[in-house]
């Protein structure tokens, strides 16, 4: 076998190997034998790190010397909800340093959950001369100068994507730094942007631009002002427009309805801050051929919703608030039957009682009535057990399935017991389910059907749930392909993860916030398991000022082959394998 | 109109007392008034009275959980206080601000505000003053200044005692009390 895998020339399964692009085949592939290692290494193009502490930029380099895209990931998922303080790590300059000098020819870099700054940003505009994408979703720590860096030097860039990042907004002024001779955009995400920029050079930025595809403008881009970019750009596939506001004008409304008519390949809505439901049918001429609808920032009610709606059949993803209520979902039920993502956002979280007449039958009624639904976020006030059930009978084929039910620990309301049996219906019929969240009232009971059902799991989310360590316990030794568990506010402890200490190098992070484990187990785990990152994160001080039986804050657990970080804050602490506190700063 | 010029006069007037003390102080009573959330967050030992992560130094207006329910914050500030008919969304609340010392006074629409931050930063932006630190017992402490208002009673109430709604529909004037006057309504009783 050997003498054939050295029979081939190199070349040859070079350009086998280009064939395939999985992370996972790749893999695959590398382990084979020592030379197809080799000759992987020096032709992946494509990295993916999902937590960019489970490995050194170094270790990266060294092995794969010439990568042209890169994806990396910083703080957990919990961060966007402020549960990870402020100054907690996920920084992405090492990485550009490094790359900077090992990757010439790096084209792209897409940033998640980390911090970025302008001197990166800069970095980036200087070294990589063929340059063409920068993706930062929800990133932070930089401004509109870094912006300008990218904008003056990144000749060949195609795509600026700032999806719901935190940018210090100084002034719109930086778009005007894409010079003249600049017409290579294709993917330009400015939504999350709050300054208001010079419209004319937006304008002539998209009219010198033909390949221009994706255009998502801010909230400052005013509805009258839309009609005139979009006749610049006709070719568009995705539009977010701007504030989607304004006096009901004839004028105004026929010529936004005009340009909007003449976008024949417009497949995706987005924006629509503080839309008017007077405005609304100047899409009408497009939702035919819509498959992407994003009303998550428009406060419409329900009729005008559903006429919408019914315009559009081939309608794949909805995101919208509850303002949408179970009639709403009711009629999308009927007229899109190509669904296959739902959100519905709350319009009013924090109050107890429902502003709108949203509850679990809009969700049953979607689940019936459209067969290709795999995917939904959903916020509602009550759900009964009999709902769940009706939803995972109707709805096997979910591969995402996320329920929030906005007050914590609420029972059936029917029943007034726990929602174990529902969310055990879910994982029992639901076969594929890769990512699933729950709420409500539950007891370990939930997790031994999710232990016992959900082998295909990949992401779980627990909030204010269970009643001991057996719930934990069911899951981490139930959940086969496991990768990533989130924890807030449940009464799990030590027991549970010291027993499955092993599990948690199979997976790639855990974080328990407002548990019961204590520091005296975390400095265990430390100590037994080298592979692991285990960080406490305490904002009372040093944990060793308290005794060891005290519950630690936060605790978060990745596996790593770099060892303890070095950048981490005051309230950070790595349990080390000496099985003291490690913090050096 | 002519009877709010009366009442301004009086505002300005020397006193010995506090003001409202003709009627008693109120303050000691807003805790009753309190609308208590309907919720069984607040028998929960997990529940916490932390604030909104964006609203550090405010009052809370019920017991919030951090990070939950679990909404992205760019969301939250976009539809906080929508209101679906349109003539509520059209008038405004305006009420008088004075500032004791200051020559004139101000009109500000409350509706502008999401919240007790917003509505105090607006006020130390437009006097140029720092408000203290709120707390439930004591009212606000380390600042000489004091933000009350006027309620429909024409009691003279501490800025934050009661939920954000309540407040804005029953506030009828801003008045930011400063010096003795303000240490007094600011202690506990």
């Amino acid at each position: 076998m050997l003498r054939m895998a050295s029979s081939f020339p190199e070349e040859v399964l070079e350009h086998v190997f280009s064939f395939i692009q999985s992370d996972a085949d790749r893999n695959s592939i590398s382990m084979v034998c020592k030379s197809w290692y080799e000759i992987e290494r020096w032709c992946r193009r494509r990295i993916f790190v999902g937590n960019c502490y489970a490995v050194s930029p170094r270790m990266v380099i060294r092995r794969f010397p010439d990568v042209r895209s890169i994806e990396l990931k910083g703080k957990p998922h919990f961060a966007d909800f402020n549960l990870v303080p402020e100054g907690w790590g996920g920084y992405v300059d090492p990485w550009i340093s490094a790359m900077a000098m090992a990757y010439p020819w790096l084209e792209e870099i897409r940033l998640k959950r980390m911090v970025v700054t302008d001197e990166s940003l800069e970095l980036i505009a200087k070294s990589f001369k063929n340059f063409k994408a920068l993706v930062l979703s929800s990133c932070e720590g930089f401004s509109t100068d870094g912006l300008a860096a990218i904008a003056a030097n990144c000749r060949n860039l195609r795509e600026l994507d700032l999806r719901e990042s935190d940018v210090d907004d100084l002034s719109g002024h930086w778009l005007s730094h894409f010079p003249d001779t600049y017409t290579s955009l294709v993917s330009l995400d400015i939504s999350c942007l709050g300054s208001e920029m010079s419209f004319t050079a937006l304008e002539r930025l998209v009219g010198r631009c033909p390949n221009l595809r994706s255009l998502r403008l801010n909230r400052t881009v005013p509805i009258e002002k839309l009609a005139n970019l979009l006749r610049q750009a006709p070719q568009l596939v995705e539009l977010g427009t701007g504030a989607y506001s304004a006096e009901l004008r004839p004028e105004v409304f026929s010529n936004l309805a005009g340009a909007l008519s003449g976008c024949k390949e417009l497949k995706s809505l987005s924006g629509f801050w503080e839309a008017v439901p007077a405005y609304l049918p100047a899409v009408y001429s497009i939702c035919p051929g819509l498959t992407s609808l994003n009303l998550s920032y428009a406060a419409i009610q329900s009729p005008h919703l559903i006429k919408l709606l019914s315009h559009c059949p081939k309608l794949q993803r909805l995101w919208v608030l509850d303002y949408i209520e179970d009639v709403g979902l009711e009629a999308l039920a009927a007229s899109c039957k190509d669904l296959r993502e739902l959100r519905v956002f709350p319009s009013d979280p924090f109050v107890a009682e429902p502003n709108v007449s949203l509850t679990e039958q809009g969700l049953v009624s979607v689940s019936g009535g459209c067969p290709k639904l795999h995917s939904v976020l959903y916020f509602c006030r009550q759900m009964s057990n009999a709902a769940l059930t009706t939803i995972a009978r109707n709805r096997p084929n979910f591969t995402c399935f996320r329920l929030c039910i906005i007050e914590p620990r609420t029972p059936d309301y029917l029943t007034l017991g726990p929602l174990d049996a529902g969310f055990g219906a879910i994982v029992e019929h639901c076969k594929d389910l890769r990512r699933l969240s729950v709420s409500g009232l539950l007891t370990d009971r939930a997790f031994e059907y999710i232990g016992t059902y959900a082998k295909k799991l990949e992401m779980l989310s627990l909030a204010f749930a269970g009643d001991s360590d057996l719930g934990l316990h069911h899951v981490l030794s139930g959940c086969e392909n496991l990768r990533k568990l989130e924890i807030r506010d449940c009464p799990f402890g030590d027991k549970a993860l010291l027993a499955n200490a092993a599990k948690l190098e199979t997976m790639r992070s855990l974080w328990m916030s407002s548990c019961m484990v204590s520091y005296g187990a975390c400095k265990l785990l430390g100590q037994k398991m080298p592979r692991l990152n285990v960080e406490v994160i305490d904002e009372r001080g040093p944990p060793d000022t308290r005794p060891e039986s005290c519950p630690v804050e936060k605790l978060y657990i990745y596996r790593s082959v770099a060892g303890p970080r070095f950048d981490m804050p005051g309230f950070v602490w790595t349990m080390d394998e000496d099985s003291s506190a490690l913090r050096l700063s | 109109m002519a009877m709010f010029a009366k009442d301004d006069l009086k505002a300005t007037e020397l006193t010995l007392g506090l003001p409202g003390c003709a009627r008693g102080n109120k303050r000691a009573l807003a805790n009753d008034t309190n609308e208590e959330p309907k919720s069984t967050n607040n028998t929960t030992p997990d529940a916490k009275k932390f604030s909104n992560d964006d609203r550090e130094n405010a009052p809370p207006t019920k017991a919030q959980v951090v990070g939950w329910p679990p909404v992205r914050s760019y969301r939250k500030n976009c539809f906080q206080a929508k209101k679906t008919n349109a003539e509520a969304e059209a008038s405004g609340i305006y009420v008088k601000v004075s500032m004791d010392g200051a020559p004139y006074l101000r009109k500000m629409d409350l509706k502008v505000y999401k919240g007790y931050p917003e509505l105090l930063k607006a006020l130390e932006d437009m006097f140029k003053f720092k408000v203290g630190q709120y707390c439930e017992r004591q009212g606000y402490n380390g600042s000489e200044f004091v933000p009350t208002y006027e309620d429909k009673d024409g009691d003279w109430m501490l800025v934050g005692d009661v939920p954000w709604e309540m407040f804005i529909s029953s506030c009828n004037k801003l008045r930011i009390m400063k010096g003795s006057e303000a240490r007094g309504l600011g202690c506990a009783v």
